[in-house]
Order: C-alpha cells, then sequence, then structure tokens
C-alpha cells in the first residue's frame, strides 16, 4: 500500500480560468522522502492542501495512509500531520502544551503524551524551554517545535512545507539532520520546496511541478543523468545572440547551448576544462571578452530549466 | 477514535487558557456592564436623575447585555485573528473531528464563557446596587434566557468572525457593536417605546431585544414586556438563522 496515492487530481479555484493542478497522478511510498520541486504558483501547496484535507479537490483521488482524503478526512487527518512554513503554534500556550494539547486532539492518553513530549523536546534540543511560550522563538526554534508537534500523534505521514525556507544555514543543518533521523525511523516524509540543495540532499525521489502538471519524477540521480550533457561550462559575457549560441552549440562534444540569467551554459559529453580554451575563442570569433567561467555536474536546477524553460525563482 | 475525544481537548485547551488568566478574562467581561451599571443605576439614580424603578428593568437588561456581548467577543475577535493572521486554528482544524465540530466547539465554548460572566454579574449586581430585582420562581426563564443570550452572541460572533477580512475587523466592530448595544432594549423595556414607532421597528429588529424582555420577564414581570413564548420563538429563530450561516462561513474560510 502506498503512504500516498494521487490520481487524476484536478483543482480548480473559483473564479480562475485555469487549473491550479491539472490532472496529476503519483505515488509515495512507505518509509520515502518525497520532495515536490517548483517555483512559487506552480501548484505545491494546492497539491498538498488536498492531501491534508484542507483544500477540496475539483476531481481526481488522493488518499494518505490508506484513506480517501475527500470521502473520510476526518480519518485522514489522524494518519497526518502538517508542518507549515510560517509559525501556526499556539500562542497562549507553552510549548510542551503545545505537544501535549496536539496529542490530546488526537487522543493520545495524557501519560503517553507527556512521555513522548519530554523525548521529543530533548531531542530537538527544546527541553530546557518547554514552559516558553512560541512568542519568544525565533523562526528556527518555531520550525523545530512544529515537527516535533506533528510527531507527537505519530502519524504515517509527515507533510512539511518548504521545511527550511528563511532559516539560517546552522538552523537548515539542524532541521536536515533531525529529519533524516525520521527518515531512518521510516517516518514517510512529502516536502514542498523549491530549494533545489534541499530537495537533492533530502528526498529519495523529486516531482517537478509546473503550471499545475507534473512534469517529471524520479530519484535527484535519475533526473540529473536524464539530462543530455553530463557535465556544464558556464560562460559570463557580455551579450552574445543567436549567432554566439548556433557556433558554441557546433563545437565538438557540446550537447547543447542555453543562455540562462545572462549566462551562457554548455552541456557537454566531455571534460569540461578542455573546453573552456575553444569556448573562449568562439567568443572572441564574435567580438565577446569571457569574463568568468564555471564548471559543473548538472543540479536539479538544470533539469528544471531543462523541463521549464525557466529557472526556480 | 472518536471524535468526541478530539472535541473534548479542543474544549479543555479553551478552558485550561481562559482559567490560566482567569483574572484578565473577568476584568474584560465585566468592566462595560459594570461602569453601565455603576453610573446608570448608581450615580444618576443617587443624583436624582433616575427614578427608584429603573435599576430594576435596569439590570435584567444589562445580564442580557453581558450575555450578548461576551459570547460575541469571545468567539469573533479570536477567530478574525486565527484565520487572519496567526493561523492557530490550522492545528484544530487537522486534529480528526469535522470542521463542523471544530466550529461547534467555538460555539460552546463561547457560550459557556458568556454564562459564566452572565453570572458573575448578579453579585456584581448586588454589590454595586446594594440590591437585585429577584425571583426565585423566575429563575428557570432566567437560566434560559441567559444560555439563549449567551448562544445568540456566539452565533452573531460566528457570523461576523467568518465574514470580516482581518483588515475590516476594527472598522465592521464599531459599526456593528454600538448599534447592537444600544437598540438591544438592555436600558429600556421595548413596550415603552410605543411612543417612538420608529425606534420600536428598529429595536424588534434586534434579536438582543428579545433577550433582555426574557430576563425582564423573570425578573421584573411587572414591567411591561414581551412574552416570554415570543422571546424564546424569535430567538431560536435567529439562532437557528445565525449558527446556519456561520457554520458556513467557517467552512468557506477552513477548506479551499
Amino acid at each position: 500500500m502506498s503512504a500516498v496515492d494521487v490520481s487524476e487530481l484536478v483543482k480548480r479555484y473559483p473564479k480562475s480560468a485555469v487549473n491550479a493542478v491539472d490532472g496529476i497522478s503519483f505515488g509515495v511510498r512507505p518509509g520515502e522522502v518525497f520532495g515536490l520541486l517548483g517555483p512559487n504558483g506552480a501548484g505545491k501547496t494546492t497539491t498538498v492542501g488536498m492531501l491534508t484535507t484542507r483544500v477540496r479537490p475539483t476531481a481526481g483521488k488522493a488518499t494518505v495512509g490508506g484513506v480517501d482524503v475527500t470521502a473520510d478526512p476526518v480519518a485522514a487527518r489522524g494518519r497526518l500531520a502538517v508542518v507549515p512554513q510560517r509559525s501556526n503554534l499556539d500562542r497562549s500556550i507553552s510549548i510542551r502544551d503545545n505537544l501535549t494539547f496536539h496529542a490530546a486532539y488526537h487522543g493520545v492518553p495524557a501519560g503517553e503524551a507527556a512521555e513522548r513530549a519530554d523525548e521529543l523536546l530533548e531531542q530537538f534540543g527544546l527541553i530546557e524551554r518547554g514552559n516558553v511560550k512560541p512568542d519568544m522563538f525565533s523562526g528556527g526554534q518555531a520550525q523545530r517545535v512544529m515537527i516535533a508537534r506533528a510527531l507527537m500523534h505519530q502519524p504515517q505521514v509527515l507533510f512539511l512545507d518548504e521545511p527550511t525556507t528563511g532559516l539560517d544555514p546552522a538552523a537548515r543543518l539542524f532541521v536536515w539532520d533531525r529529519l533524516r533521523e525520521l527518515r531512518e525511523r521510516g517516518v514517510t516524509l512529502f516536502l514542498t520546496t523549491h530549494d533545489m540543495q534541499e530537495a537533492a540532499t533530502l528526498a529519495d525521489r523529486v516531482g517537478i511541478m509546473d503550471h499545475g502538471h507534473l512534469l517529471a519524477i524520479d530519484t535527484p540521480d535519475a533526473l540529473m543523468r536524464s539530462l543530455p550533457g553530463s557535465t556544464t561550462l558556464e560562460l559570463a559575457t557580455q551579450g552574445g545572440d543567436g549567432a554566439v549560441l548556433d557556433a558554441l552549440g557546433a563545437m565538438d562534444q557540446v550537447e547543447r547551448v542555453e543562455a540562462v540569467d545572462g549566462r551562457i551554459r554548455l552541456y557537454l559529453a566531455g571534460d569540461a576544462p578542455q573546453m573552456v580554451a575553444p569556448a573562449a575563442a568562439v567568443l572572441a570569433e564574435h567580438g565577446l571578452h569571457l569574463d568568468d567561467v564555471k564548471l559543473g555536474t548538472p543540479s536539479l536546477e538544470d533539469v528544471f530549466i531543462h523541463l521549464t524553460g525557466r529557472t526556480l525563482r | 477514535m472518536s471524535q468526541a475525544i478530539a472535541f473534548r481537548a479542543v474544549l479543555r485547551r479553551d478552558v485550561y487558557v481562559t482559567w490560566s488568566e482567569f483574572p484578565v478574562f473577568l476584568a474584560q467581561v465585566i468592566l462595560q456592564p459594570l461602569f453601565l451599571l455603576f453610573v446608570f443605576g448608581k450615580v444618576l439614580g443617587s443624583l436624582g436623575y433616575t427614578t427608584n424603578g429603573y435599576t430594576d428593568l435596569l439590570f435584567p437588561g444589562l445580564l442580557a447585555l453581558t450575555a450578548v456581548i461576551t459570547g460575541m467577543q469571545t468567539l469573533a475577535f479570536p477567530l478574525v485573528v486565527e484565520f487572519g493572521w496567526t493561523k492557530e486554528i490550522e492545528d484544530r482544524l487537522l486534529a480528526p473531528m469535522s470542521t463542523a465540530l471544530v466550529a461547534a466547539e467555538k460555539v460552546v465554548f463561547a457560550t459557556l464563557r458568556a454564562v459564566v460572566a452572565t453570572t458573575v454579574m448578579i453579585p456584581v449586581g448586588i454589590l454595586v446596587l446594594g440590591s437585585i430585582p429577584w425571583r426565585w420562581s423566575g429563575v428557570p426563564l432566567l437560566v434560559v434566557a441567559i444560555v439563549l443570550g449567551s448562544l445568540l452572541g456566539a452565533g452573531l460572533g460566528l457570523v461576523l468572525g467568518t465574514l470580516v477580512v482581518p483588515n475590516r475587523i476594527n472598522i465592521v466592530f464599531s459599526l456593528v457593536f454600538t448599534p447592537l448595544l444600544f437598540t438591544g432594549c438592555s436600558q429600556y423595556p421595548w413596550p415603552s417605546l410605543d411612543r417612538l414607532p420608529w425606534f420600536q421597528v428598529v429595536t424588534a429588529c434586534n434579536p438582543m431585544t428579545y433577550v433582555s424582555e426574557a430576563m425582564r420577564g423573570a425578573l421584573v414581570p411587572s414591567v411591561p414586556h414581551i412574552a416570554p413564548g415570543i422571546c424564546i420563538v424569535v430567538l431560536v429563530g435567529a439562532l437557528t438563522v445565525l449558527m446556519t450561516v456561520g457554520v458556513r462561513g467557517f467552512y468557506r474560510r477552513a477548506i479551499d
């Protein structure tokens, strides 16, 4: 049985001319870390909204933990947990109370809830601050509390919306470490992110979404391998028209050329360093000066650009 | 798992928060009726601007006012804030209970708070006025009026809290609150308004009028008032409309 199963899911908001989510289908296996990647407005949040019973699908079907989210939202809520991007902690009560009341909503007996709260506060480095109200917390701390809270009722699937957006680097690494621990414990994680590094670091599989469509879904490695050209050479130069791109594309070993944000990116079949001098020569022939070069292997970002024709931000 | 467990846990959370700041709660809900009682009942009476009997018809009206306003404030303000800014309500919307039950819990809790606040007004009235109109045989009707008035406030709060967009809250509340406060017959009995027919019509449209009149029917039946039976029927009707609109509005805010 899949942890999450989505079939031909559609959402059209009232008064909207287009579908926010346009007939997507995919599955997430139990224990898997799945990343839904896409720019703002791609339909990620709407998709997660439908999976977490807060958005009513226009058509199609979705199950979480084997429960149909439209037919039985109450049961589905017992099997999932959501960590939103912005803090929605209960400000009237302490951190510990946030955890124990959440457990109580989900029918966890008080004694068990208290034990779990201690464990989770310890694990998330919050044990000393359990009696503090969330107002006093930074974004990173609130994020940790929300993850701990979500785990209080031992959900089958944990949804995290942009889990580290806006966190400082240290807080980000801390959250990533905790999420890796959860993966090791077999919790199914469903992340949405527009952060390529986050998706590549954490996710077993990544779905790339744009304009309500799921464009590709695979492991990060397989997605990157699917790109023509295994290495890239990025050239920074002033200008560069179609003729330059054609000339660069005609070189040996060059499989593909793209102009991205004022840079020219070559996807190569061979070694990138050897191509620097010939590429500079081509630029010179067209009266262009090479300002900077960057060598690289393709990233998820390249996959995204390849699929959508634009950058994420 | 039964949804009743989730419902009770959410209710327990609200009671827990109120209990932990009980003095603040009391100050919040009692101050306004207390001052009204003091100025209109005590001060004006002592200065001879009102007749002796005035406090007798004012006091039941202030009980109605306390019930309705407390119910409304308890529900509307937090709801607008929770849906609009803090999003605190999300954790409850994701609890394993139906969305209608989350709304119902809000109503039950607001009603509870309003009943407590109104009940507290009774000793407060004795303290301020020295004595209050009281009839043991009127207590059953008084209880009914307190509960219906509290529910009415909660219903109004649910409708306002779900219809109002956050950045309009100040305007809407001042536009709704003050008229509601002064057209609800808390400071005057409705039948006496026949000298001011247009205002009598206006006040008849405010459901709070029927709470005030039912309170008078319970405590000071000698003052002309609308028959309690009519009050109860009108209030039940108003509640049905408010709850239907309110729960619908709640769904609209909770689920896209």
